[in-house]
């Protein structure tokens, strides 16, 4: 189960990787949305696989059986997944914000806070 | 004592929704400067405590370290909030002139608390991941802070500023998720402990380089500062002041911390890439400095430039050195915001910062001209001003430890500073106005000029009396850097006696 999902984070980060090199902003924030999600299956990851296992405890103990699956990791991820959300969102914004004002989404092309030395 | 803790954390939050629910009035600005009034004392409570009593922990929602969230702040957190409340407090009177009604509507009282409300719990918090969550809420609030009002460069140098802060994030997450794979504990006090007694050490260093660079890049450390001085000279000046002031300061804090409290057993790696990274960033900061002619983008150089000598404290790793370093944080915060909020008025009064478009203001505004001297002789290390202090410890700590390389660079970039602020001098304040026209204090009405010229005053004299009476600040510091090179005060009172 840690091997299929160290490979498949793997190929997240890989991908996500080349997206973000590409200098069209839009790629850039695909780029960031594959690789947020390869963190968020590296803290799930990371933190204990078990299955089969809820951690629930039985009626009349007090404790949880060892072994049982570690929530803490999934309240981190949820807590992640939420805040990436909303960054993601503003990020799109700003991008068509960008689209709109300056009239192109290739990185290369945004000159206006700092403009090249001949053009200045 | 944790309302100790909590009141400085919650007064941002509630000063930002009032401030937003008060937007559309009058009052939306005077409840940030009260709210900001009432976050100084809160914090100057907080301070006094810490000095008086030591270290203070209080646990969120009643659950014992390392379970619940914890709160806690020894000398160099304490003196960090209050120094982000002296800060605010400055930037919101000077925002009474600064922002236009429209920015307000946007929105702007409220994400400037909320910035501080997040500057402020990274500065508190015990816990790894809340790290990560104030991390957020200050990226998300300066996210829109920077482009507030959406000019062209806004919008050009927040795509920058907010791709390479969104990268460094998810970095930090991941090392977050690892290391608490490895040590199952998320608290730092609980981290110091456990993280020694891990067996493969060689991991422990890898997670490290992965916070060493998400930290470096809010710090805005070589070779990660691009999106610095691509920003930060297009918002608002209160925004570019603050974000001068504390923003950076925040990364700097986090590598700090993580790397006296956690990361403290492969020095000979981490704090010598540290000791590194510290010499670059010092001089490609004060290199593109000079090859620049505008005063924000110079200022912004310097920022990159100044974190230099902060890391170069913490990356040699001595008592001393670390002196030099909480030292260097306070007085650059005070001296840096105040530095922007000067070029603001620059701007008001002559037109613009580009310093091919002005000058002659020496001649008729002389008392810009003296504010002005005070944080720039200051930033270049000008005995007897709070910069020299700073700038003295850290050479002397240099030389003591035998890193002759690292202190000849800290004086040459010294040197080099110095040649940045008289450029800004001989061009904005002595030559003549290119136009012909006289920039003066009196076109500005008599409320501007006492919400504009009252922060920088205040800021000015604080620079002056930390220059003139360096001994409690030193000793302070002594203190403060004590605390982090032996942190079993801060480890106990967050898990009690029994954890040790």
């Amino acid at each position: 189960m840690e091997a299929l999902l160290a490979i498949s984070i793997g190929v997240l980060v890989a991908a996500a990787v080349y997206l973000m090199l590409a200098r069209h902003v839009l790629r850039f924030i695909f780029g960031l949305v594959l690789i947020s999600n390869a963190a968020n299956l590296t803290i799930f990851t990371a933190g204990r696989l078990t299955e089969g296992m809820p951690p629930l405890i039985e009626l009349g103990q007090v404790a949880p059986d060892p072994g049982v699956a570690n929530a803490l990791p999934q309240a981190l991820v949820l807590t992640a997944i939420v805040i990436g959300f909303g960054l993601f969102a503003f990020a799109l914004i700003l991008m068509f914000r960008a689209y709109t004002t300056l009239g192109t989404l290739d990185s290369d092309e945004m000159r206006i806070a700092e403009p090249r030395e001949d053009d200045a | 004592m944790s309302w100790l803790l909590t009141i400085p954390l919650v007064l941002p939050f509630l000063t930002a929704v009032a401030a937003f629910l008060t937007r559309e009035s009058d009052w939306g600005r005077k409840v940030s400067v009260i709210g900001n009034v009432v976050f100084l004392g809160a914090a100057v409570l907080l301070f006094s405590h810490v000095y008086d009593k030591g270290v203070i922990a209080g646990q969120m929602g009643g659950w014992p370290a390392p379970f619940g969230i914890t709160l806690v702040a020894d000398y160099l957190s304490a003196v960090m909030v209050v120094i982000t409340a002296i800060t605010a407090l400055a930037v919101s009177v000077y925002a009474l002139s600064d922002i236009n009604t429209r920015k307000e509507y946007l929105g702007y009282h409220a994400l400037f608390n909320i910035l501080i409300g997040g500057v402020t719990g990274a500065f508190i918090t015990g816990d790894l991941f809340n790290l990560y969550v104030w991390f957020e809420v200050m990226l998300i609030s300066s996210f829109g802070l920077l482009v507030l009002g959406g000019s062209k460069a806004q919008i050009d140098g927040g795509v920058k500023y907010v791709t390479i802060n969104l990268v460094s994030t998810i970095l930090f997450l991941s090392g977050v998720g690892l290391l608490y794979g490895m040590t199952g504990t998320l608290n730092l006090a609980d981290l110091a402990l456990t993280v020694p007694a891990l067996e493969n050490q060689g991991l422990v260093t890898v997670v490290a380089m992965m916070f060493m660079v998400a930290f470096g890049v809010k710090a805005a450390v070589f070779p990660l500062f691009f999106w610095l001085p691509a920003s930060y000279h297009t918002p608002a000046f209160s925004v570019s002041a603050v974000f001068a002031g504390l923003l950076t300061k925040v990364g700097v804090y986090a590598l700090i911390r993580m790397f006296t409290l956690v990361f403290d057993q492969d020095i000979g790696f981490t704090h010598t890439v540290l000791l590194w990274v510290a010499a670059l960033t010092m001089v490609t900061g004060v290199l593109g400095a000079a090859a620049q002619n505008d005063m924000r983008k110079i200022l912004s150089f310097h920022i990159v430039s100044q974190i230099g000598y902060m890391i170069m404290g913490l990356a040699l790793y001595t008592p001393l050195a670390l002196v030099g370093a909480v030292f260097y944080l306070v007085h650059h915060i005070v001296v840096k915001a105040n530095l922007f909020l000067i070029a603001g008025v620059a701007e008001r009064i002559a037109g613009s910062t580009d310093l091919g478009k002005i000058g002659g203001m020496y001649k008729t505004a002389p008392f810009l001209g003296i504010l002005f001297l005070i944080p720039a002789f200051s930033l270049a290390g000008f005995p007897p001003l709070s910069g020299f202090w700073a700038k003295y410890v850290l050479v002397a700590a240099a030389l003591e430890d035998q890193a002759w390389i690292i202190a000849g660079v800290a004086l040459l970039v010294g040197l080099l500073t110095i040649y940045s602020m008289t450029k800004i001098w001989a061009e904005a304040f002595w030559k003549a106005h290119p136009e012909g026209t006289d920039p003066t204090l009196a076109t500005l009405t008599a409320a501007e000029r006492r919400n504009l010229l009252l922060p920088i005053g205040g800021m000015a004299v604080l620079t002056l009396i930390i220059g003139f009476f360096p001994q409690p600040f030193v000793s302070f510091a002594e203190t403060a850097s004590m605390q982090l090179l032996d942190p079993s005060p801060y480890i106990e009172t967050v898990l009690g006696e029994a954890a040790q």
